[in-house]
Formats: structure tokens, sequence, C-alpha cells
């Protein structure tokens, strides 16, 4: 993924509880809404990021979400970042198969939030997953 | 010098100035809380705290933790509890044990031992300070966690739209407990207003996701095997947009755009029954 300039410091949010996850959806939230993107953007962003953020804190063990607002020629957009320190995913294709969960979900949280954004990258290793992704504004 | 001896002295002490002591505690308290609890309790409260001291000192301890202490232990759990009810903050609520260190100052630092004794005492009351703040905030998250409990109750609910039609308009996050309740509420609803219809409506949830979706589904799974029809209502453009694009399908469920179309819906299939059934179709 490209680095791109960042508007402002990025905000962060640990996530330890459920809740946590509704704090972060809404930090999201607010971010979207200030650089301006519409209101289909803003709830595929949000919810993206709810199903990174639960992720990473079932999966995961809780973890660390950090937001901050993009610019790239002349768009703006929002970029969130998810980093946990658990066992990480050891097929990662596999998980990204529509249904295929590991646990008594739907197994759509990480292919949708895939198809829910613009750029997506997963790095994940035995020490750890980190998802990164960039909803631009149109 | 032995502790023994410097326990002893303080227990003397604090017997020989029992009513001076605790009359000067009781006036340092009370000007600290301001009339807002009565002297009578405050007079109550402090006096067996008092007591229960003097007996834990007798009894050989020195250590707020300490066995000789359980007594004094439970008797400010019980103090900061009240105090945490009535709205004290959680200073105020340390500082009515704190107190008692001014009250006896002057009366033991009249020498060099004296002071050697009051710092040992000093010590136990700081101990026991912390003690009260960590029983006061128990306390508090105690009435936050009943509090949300009650929210929760309150902002799930079912109620009867029309003859045999039964609404759930949800607000908020739809977690697994609040599913729970929900799912109870609507199961009991139906029965007890012998409804054939449920609508369960979504424009007050602003994130539709995964674990939203399935608690959704459950919930509609729960009310069909009660016999009745299931609709969601108040899928907002955004929201259906998001839920394609995440690949989560509703399967048979019926979906409505508005509460009311979902209603209008409901009474059509409502008066088709009833009309079938004169004619003995059913
Ligand atoms: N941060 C993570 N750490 C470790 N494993 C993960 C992580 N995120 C996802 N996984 C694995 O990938 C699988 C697929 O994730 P996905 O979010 O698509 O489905 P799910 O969480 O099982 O169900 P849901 O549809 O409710 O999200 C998970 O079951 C889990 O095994
Ligand atoms: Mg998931």
């Amino acid at each position: 993924m490209k680095q791109y300039a960042t508007g402002a410091p990025a905000e962060t949010v640990a996530v330890t509880s459920s809740s946590d996850v509704v704090t972060a959806r809404q930090m999201v939230r607010t971010l979207a809404q200030r650089s301006g993107l519409s209101l289909v953007h803003q709830t595929k962003l949000v919810t993206a990021a709810s199903e990174l953020g639960r992720n990473m804190l079932v999966y995961g063990g809780g973890g660390v979400v950090r937001a901050a607002p993009v610019s790239d020629e002349g768009r703006r957009g929002i970029f969130v970042e998810f980093t946990d320190e658990g066992p990480g995913i050891p097929d990662v294709e596999l998980a990204l198969t529509d249904g295929w969960t590991s646990g008594n979900g739907m197994g759509l949280g990480l292919s949708g939030a895939k198809r829910l954004v613009d750029e997506f990258e997963i790095e994940s290793g035995p020490g750890g997953t980190t998802v990164r992704i960039v909803k631009w504004g149109r | 010098m032995a502790t023994e001896d410097n326990t002893q002295r303080l227990v003397d002490a604090l017997v020989a100035g029992r009513d001076e002591f605790t009359a000067q505690w009781n006036r340092t308290v009370s000007g600290n809380l301001q009339g807002r609890l009565s002297t009578a309790e405050l007079g109550r409260e402090l006096g067996e705290l008092y007591e229960a001291i003097v007996q834990a000192l007798t009894a050989g301890g020195l250590s707020g933790r300490g066995e000789e202490f359980a007594e004094v232990r439970s008797l400010l759990i019980e103090l900061s509890r009240n105090r945490a009810r009535q709205g004290f903050t959680p200073s105020e609520t340390a500082r009515s044990v704190l107190a008692l260190k001014d009250v006896l100052e002057p009366a033991l630092t009249t020498d060099g031992h004296g002071a050697e004794i009051y710092l040992q005492f000093a010590r136990l009351l700081d101990d026991l300070g912390l003690l009260t703040t960590e029983a006061y905030v128990r306390t508090r998250e105690e009435i936050i966690s009943a509090q949300a409990e009650q929210l929760l109750e309150l902002s799930t609910p079912v109620v009867k739209l029309w003859d045999g039609v039964v609404g759930v308009p949800l607000v908020g996050t739809l977690d697994s407990a609040r599913t729970q309740v929900v799912m109870e509420k609507l199961l009991q609803t139906l029965v007890d207003t012998n409804s054939t219809h449920a609508i369960i409506d979504i424009t007050g949830v602003p994130t539709v996701d995964t674990q939203v979706a399935q608690h959704l589904l459950k919930t509609v799974v729960a009310a069909r095997m009660m016999g009745a029809q299931c609709t969601i209502s108040g899928i907002r453009p955004q929201i259906a947009q998001t839920i394609v694009a995440l690949g989560i399908e509703f399967g048979d469920i019926p979906t409505n755009a508005t509460l009311a179309e979902a209603l209008r819906q409901a009474l059509k299939e409502i008066a088709q029954d009833a009309e079938d059934d004169a004619r003995g179709l059913l």
C-alpha cells in the first residue's frame, strides 16, 4: 500500500473489549464525516472497521486501531490500521474466502471488509496480524 | 523500642482520650461533608469505627490488611458503599478516615517517642484510607453495571403495533447480551398478545455488520419457531448497500424499507388469513 500523506496526526483506540470496538467505530465515523465522505462511504468504512476491530479482539486477543485522514492527488480519504499481537492467520487466502470461519461466525468479516473499502492490505505471522485499509471519498 | 510497647501506648492514649478524640473527629468530618449526612448517623459510624480500631490494636495488629483488622475493614467497606451511593466523592470518603490523623497528631506528638507512634498510626490510617477508595470504586462499578442493565431493558421495547402484530424498534448496537433480551421479550410478547406477525425495525441501528446480522437471523428463527411471520424493516439505503457488499444474505426473510410498509404488509396477510379462514380453506 502506498504511503499517503496524512492530514492530521493519527488517532488511536486500544481495543480490549467489545465496547472498545464501538469506540473505534465512532472514531472512524467521526473522521470520515470530517473528511466529507458520503453517507454510503462512511457506512461502508465504519462497517469494515467493525469487522476488523472485532476480529482483532476475538482472534488476536485485542489490539490497537489507528486512523487518520489521508490525501492523494486531490482526493481525500481515511486510512485505518488494525494491529494485534495474536497468533496470526495461518492461511490468509483461506481466511479471505467467503464463508470460511474457524469459529462460529459467518466467515464474511474479512472478505466483506475487503469489498467494502478501496485498498486492503494484510500482514500476518506468528507474532500477530496487521490489516490496513483506505476508503476514498468521491 | 519494641513495637508492642508502642501499640500499647497508642491503645492507652486512644482509650483515655476516647470522648475528646471522637468528638473532634466528628466535628472535622461533618465540617468536611457540610451537613449532607445526619450528625447522628455520622456519630454512629465513626464511633463504631473508633471502637473497632482500638480493638484491632489491642489484639496486636498494626497492619490494616491483617486479620485483626477484619472488623475495621468491613465497617470501612460499609461506610464507603454508603458514601458512594449517597453521591459523596472518593476524596470526601477517604478523608473521613484520614481526618483522625489530624485529631491525634497534637495529642500524640508531645515527645520523640510519641512522634514515632504517631507515624506508625498515620501509616495505618493511610492504608485504611486507600481501602475506602477501593471499596468506593467497586460500589460505583456495581452501580454503573446495574444501570447498563436497566438501560438494556429500557432500550429494547417490544410493542403491540396492531391486533396480531408485534414491533421491535431496535436502537443502538445489537450484541449478544442485547439479542438475548430482545429475543426473550419478543417471544413472550408474541405469546401474551396472541400475535402472528413480528416486525423488527433497525432504523436506529447505525451499523449492521456480520455480528448484528447473525443476531438478527437468530431472532427471526426463534420467532418463526413460535409460528410467527417475521419481517425486518427500516433498512436504509446505505445499510442495504453495505449488507450486499459484505455478502450477507437474509434468505427468505422479508425486508421492508419502512416500518409503515412492513405493518401494511402484515395487516394484509392477516386479513387474507381471516378471509381464508371464513371460507373454510384453512
Ligand atoms: N486478527 C486475526 N488474528 C487471527 N486470526 C484471524 C484474525 N482475523 C481473522 N482471523 C481468522 O480468519 C477467519 C475469517 O475471518 P472472518 O472475519 O472473515 O470470519 P469470522 O470472524 O470467523 O466470522 P464473521 O463473519 O462473524 O466475521 C476467522 O475465523 C479467524 O480464524
Ligand atoms: Mg470476523
